[in-house]
């Protein structure tokens, strides 16, 4: 069997087309199946891939030569995983809208999250500089309207805020991919394409400018300190099965919009800034995690977490250590990042029909007396959120934490300090809603079977990637190791 | 005495135009009201259809013409398509629209096709002279057209405010034109590129260019030339709002680009930093004036400047790919702004609230053929991916760096973030918004001026006072005349056509701009002398 990445990337976004112009019933199962064949498609390349073999799958056509942007999409050990994550998010948020229809414009809302999924994976696998950015700020659209139509409390504000903190970020990078290009080629005619730009490189003074507007973007999108200010609004009000593919997946576009663009491009200038990048991710560990266990609304203290998270696999990727290792924890931890705060953004929604609506944790309490299938699944989703030895999460934050220490010790004794809150702020989430007192609003009753159908497949992913880290390692090692060697060298 | 050769071919689109502008005059004396409302806008759309046939007939001939006073190239006849553009996409918006007949279709629509004969002669010019006389031929027509609404007080102080401050910026224009002849010795534009390596540091050159440049910054809304631009974009008829927005702005780049990257390219160092300081400031009061606007037309207006300042970039840049880069933002400036306007059209007939924002509410409910081109044309304004806007912004950038200015496309880029916070509220009113509660109540608009004595007639015979129905839709095929806040869906297919067309022209190059790319070089290497 041929892949196709055209197939993969733009089949949700097709699906959300028709979906758009279904019935309300009818049109949440279309994306389901939107979301399907793109799984099943990523299912058979993870069989199919070889580690050894660089990118695959390649395709590669002339689109505007005008420009130089050549239309090139392939999958190599980077982004391979990252895909399976978007897909299998993707897929269970599909499942939940299909047992859970909106009651407002299902269709649209449908077409709004396959394009969505589009525009992510696009920007996985685009292997040509314009064509990211095109993907990364189409990324913003669909998420715009979810918030802004089907978000809750002061929508629209929430929406701009959104959009603007976040295309302030992409459109500096807009100029900057536009200024690689133009400055990289010799008399050469002008060229987009990844690896001709890897194999021009810019003079470490002009490195060090465009890496500000990469790194901007990326830092602004994760979210990272000191650019974390639309995240508490947007996740206030985002509709939840688009949040946990938000939180879970668009976040790691930026992270892996550092390991593939960023190293490779501006290796000089990243050994200049590095430092700069590395205290921002500390300071984000230890302010998330802060936030995230003061916070009292669920959706915040995910939020934050997902802060101190991604300041972690910040931390991992510009470790820049000898062997390699933060890199590829970073690589792992993205994966179970996205892995483990999906299903916690829908048991989230879970607790809130058992709490009439309420998503404030003072509110919670108890739940579990009467829901314990639901207990079993919060409590290892949220055992591997803290990084329980044995979970994936461990792997990962382990790596990045050898990296760390072999390059950047007192930060990386600083970040250890983000392991130990992090069990607090998951614990404290996980006892303040299950455990306790039963709350003043809660009504508990277990799990029903059609939402076992969105959690169960996720955790046992997560179980799954628990015993064998190895498969997503192994895939991404040699691509991360010679990434990281370059800018050493 | 025998006068000099002319290619009559390479002159067709010109004679086209004359042609059509005569007939559409005559047979809108017409006494049937189906001839003067359905025969004479049809005839426009003929007149404007041959005058592209033609200009894509001469296209690549590159010639000189009529002793070298004008020049048929490919950058001409690129911004002939895109003035065609903005008069069809007019004649469709105006087929039904008020304005068109209390001015009498005839007269409106034949100032239509002059305007543009004027927009041709104006960027084809190769001579002083005919400069002139192209930008007043395009000038002269507009300040009437609008006035053409002639019962709203606003149109009228539009026409009248443009006629004053166009007025000067004709006279500014005309002051350096008559400089850079003393200068050079001659109005043709071979003269004025002798002269310009010579004199570049001439006081009378220099002021002469300074001139010039200020008076086509007016015609451009180059701030801080542009104060005229929001109060008449805002009073003037809603299609001539969209025609003079997209078709005038496309005249001014194109002489600006003809006179300044043509014959006074030697005296880049004279002009280059005044223009590229104008285009920062252009820039910074666009995208700030324009937050906070609630009529969408000043909004428009505001954006119209902004947007003007990020086509200077491809002008200072003094490249083929600048100009490249200029027409093509142009062309997709056209259309991205065409289905804005063909939007707020619709709504302005069907409420009473006229171009306010609120007459969007709700549209993305219950009117999506109207919500989706009014989004993509917002989104694609803002530069957002899979628009045309996107690659606009993307070659005006890639023009910029490539030739130094560096810093330019920075501001180009904070600009576009700015300019997010009042797109995208358009957008939000659009999805994010319920439709208010239809209210009836009438809102009275103040009378002053009478009509056209063939519209008192009309109204006369319907039984009414003329001029008590203002505000409200007169023509017959609208039903009963209404002035509701969420009105009643009026059957205007002509409109929506045009919005739908704009914004899926706008996704199409968003998508695959190489064939427009092409023409857009192709209008690049007219400039032979650059690189």
């Amino acid at each position: 069997m041929t892949i196709h990445l055209s197939i993969l990337v733009f089949f949700p976004a097709l699906m959300g087309v028709v979906a758009a112009a279904s019935p309300r019933t009818l049109a949440p199962k279309i994306l389901l199946l939107g979301t399907l064949i793109p799984l099943a498609y990523t299912a058979y390349m993870i069989t199919d891939f070889d580690a050894g073999a660089g990118l695959q799958y390649v395709t590669d056509d002339a689109w505007i030569d005008e420009l130089g942007i050549r239309y090139k999409l392939g999958v190599d050990g980077l982004n391979l995983w990252l895909i399976a994550l978007t897909c299998v998010v993707a897929f269970a948020s599909a499942v939940w809208l299909s047992v859970r229809v909106p009651e407002d414009r299902a269709g649209l809302f449908c077409f709004h999250f396959g394009l969505g999924q589009t525009a992510v994976l696009g920007a996985f696998v685009a292997q040509d500089l314009a064509l990211f950015v095109l993907f990364f700020d189409l990324m913003l659209v669909p998420f715009y309207f979810l918030v802004g139509q089907w978000g809750s409390g002061d929508r629209a504000a929430a929406a701009l805020k959104m959009v603007i903190y976040t295309l302030v970020g992409s459109l500096l990078m807009l100029a900057a991919a536009v200024a690689t290009a133009v400055l990289s080629r010799a008399d050469g005619p002008l060229t987009f394409v990844l690896t001709d730009l890897q194999a021009n490189p810019l003079p470490e003074s002009t490195q060090k400018w465009l890496f500000v507007a990469f790194a901007l973007a990326f830092l602004i999108k994760m979210p990272a300190f000191p650019f974390q200010g639309w995240m508490p609004d947007a996740y206030r009000s985002m509709p939840l099965p688009a949040l946990a593919f938000f939180s879970g997946v668009v976040s790691k576009v930026a992270a892996y919009g550092f390991l593939k663009l960023v190293l490779p491009l501006f290796p000089a200038a990243v050994n200049d800034w590095n430092v700069i990048l590395l205290i921002l991710a500390v300071i984000s560990i230890l302010y998330g995690s802060i936030q995230a266990f003061t916070q009292t609304n669920a959706r915040l203290i995910l939020g934050y977490s997902s802060v101190a998270q991604l300041g972690f696999i910040t931390l991992g990727i510009f470790a820049i250590d000898t062997a390699g290792q933060g890199a590829q924890g970073a690589l792992l931890q993205s994966i179970n990042h996205g892995l483990v705060v999906a299903p916690l953004f829908f048991v989230i929604a879970l607790l809130a029909e058992r709490a009439e609506g309420s998503e404030d944790i003072r509110d919670y309490g108890g739940i579990a007396f009467r829901a314990p299938v639901l207990a079993a699944l919060f409590l290892i989703v949220a055992l591997a959120t803290l990084a329980m030895p044995g979970s994936a999460n461990f792997a990962g934050e382990f790596l990045i934490l050898l990296g760390a220490f072999s390059s950047v010790q007192a930060l990386a004794f600083l970040a250890s300090i983000g392991v130990i809150l992090a069990s607090v702020y998951a614990l404290r989430m996980y006892i303040r809603s299950m455990h306790n007192r039963v709350g003043p609003k809660v009504t508990s009753f277990d799990l029903s079977v059609r939402d076992g159908l969105v959690l169960v497949p996720l955790v046992v992913a997560i179980i799954a990637f628990a015993l064998y880290p190895q498969l997503a390692l192994d895939a991404g090692e040699a691509t991360v190791r010679s990434t990281v060697e370059a800018v050493l060298r | 005495m025998k006068g000099p050769s002319i290619n009559w071919e390479a002159l067709s689109p010109f004679i086209a135009l004359v042609a059509g502008l005569c007939v559409v005059l005559l047979v809108g004396l017409a006494r049937s009201a189906f001839i003067r409302r359905q025969v004479v806008p049809f005839l426009t759309l003929v007149a404007l259809g041959t005058t592209a046939g033609l200009g894509i007939w001469q296209w690549d001939i590159n010639e000189a013409i009529i002793n070298e006073a004008l020049v048929v190239d490919n950058l001409s006849l690129a911004l002939l398509m895109i003035f065609v553009a903005g008069g069809i996409a007019a004649t469709f918006l105006s087929w039904r629209s008020i304005a068109s007949a209390e001015a009498g279709e005839g007269e409106y629509y034949a100032l239509m096709l002059t305007s543009i004969l004027g927009m041709l002669v104006l960027v084809a010019a190769n001579d002083l002279v005919v400069l002139f006389i192209g930008f007043e031929l395009l000038s002269i027509p507009l300040y009437v057209m609008c006035a053409t609404h002639m019962r709203r007080e606003q149109s009228l102080e539009s026409g009248l405010k443009y006629l004053i401050i166009g007025s000067v910026g004709s006279a500014t224009l005309l002051y350096g034109l008559a400089m850079l002849y003393g200068a050079a010795g001659g109005t043709n534009y071979a003269d004025i590129a002798a002269a310009a390596d010579e004199f570049a540091d001439d006081v009378l050159f220099m002021i002469g260019i300074g001139l010039v440049l200020a008076g086509l910054a007016f015609k451009a809304s180059v701030a801080p030339f542009h104060q005229w631009t929001p109060d008449v974009y805002e009073g003037a008829p809603t299609p001539v709002t969209g025609f003079m927005a997209v078709a005038t702005k496309a005249a001014a780049f194109g002489v600006i680009l003809r006179l300044f990257v043509g014959p006074l390219i030697d005296a880049t160092t004279t002009w280059a930093p005044a223009f590229a300081t104008l285009a920062v400031i252009t820039i910074i009061v666009g995208n700030v004036g324009a937050i906070g606007q609630t009529s969408l037309k000043r909004m428009l207006a505001y954006s119209s400047v902004a947007q003007a300042g990020y086509m200077i970039a491809g002008v200072v840049v003094t490249t083929r790919l600048g100009v490249a880069a200029t027409v093509f933002y142009l062309a997709i400036y056209v259309v991205m702004n065409l289905a804005a306007f063909a939007v707020i059209t619709a709504r302005e007939r069907e409420t009473g609230l006229g171009d306010d924002i609120s007459s969007l509410y709700g549209l993305g409910r219950e009117r999506p053929l109207l919500a989706w081109p009014m989004t993509i044309s917002m989104l694609a304004l803002a530069g957002f991916p899979v628009t045309a806007g996107f690659f606009g912004k993307l070659y005006l950038i890639d023009a910029a760096v490539d030739n130094g200015y560096g810093w330019l496309a920075v501001v180009i880029v904070l600009g576009s973030a700015v300019s997010l916070a009042y797109y995208l509220r358009v957008v939000a009113a659009v999805w994010m918004q319920d439709a208010p509660a239809t209210s009836k109540t009438l809102s009275a608009v103040p009378v002053i001026a009478g009509g056209s004595p063939e519209a008192d007639d009309e109204a006369r015979a319907r039984g009414v006072e003329p001029g008590t129905d203002v505000g409200r839709v007169v023509s017959e095929d609208f039903g009963e005349p209404s002035m509701v806040t969420a009105g009643e869906r009026l059957a205007q297919p002509e409109v929506v056509f045009v919005a739908v067309v704009c914004a899926l022209v706008t996704i199409a190059f968003g998508v695959y701009p190489e064939p427009l790319l092409d023409v857009a070089r192709d209008a690049g290497e007219a400039f032979l002398n650059l690189i």
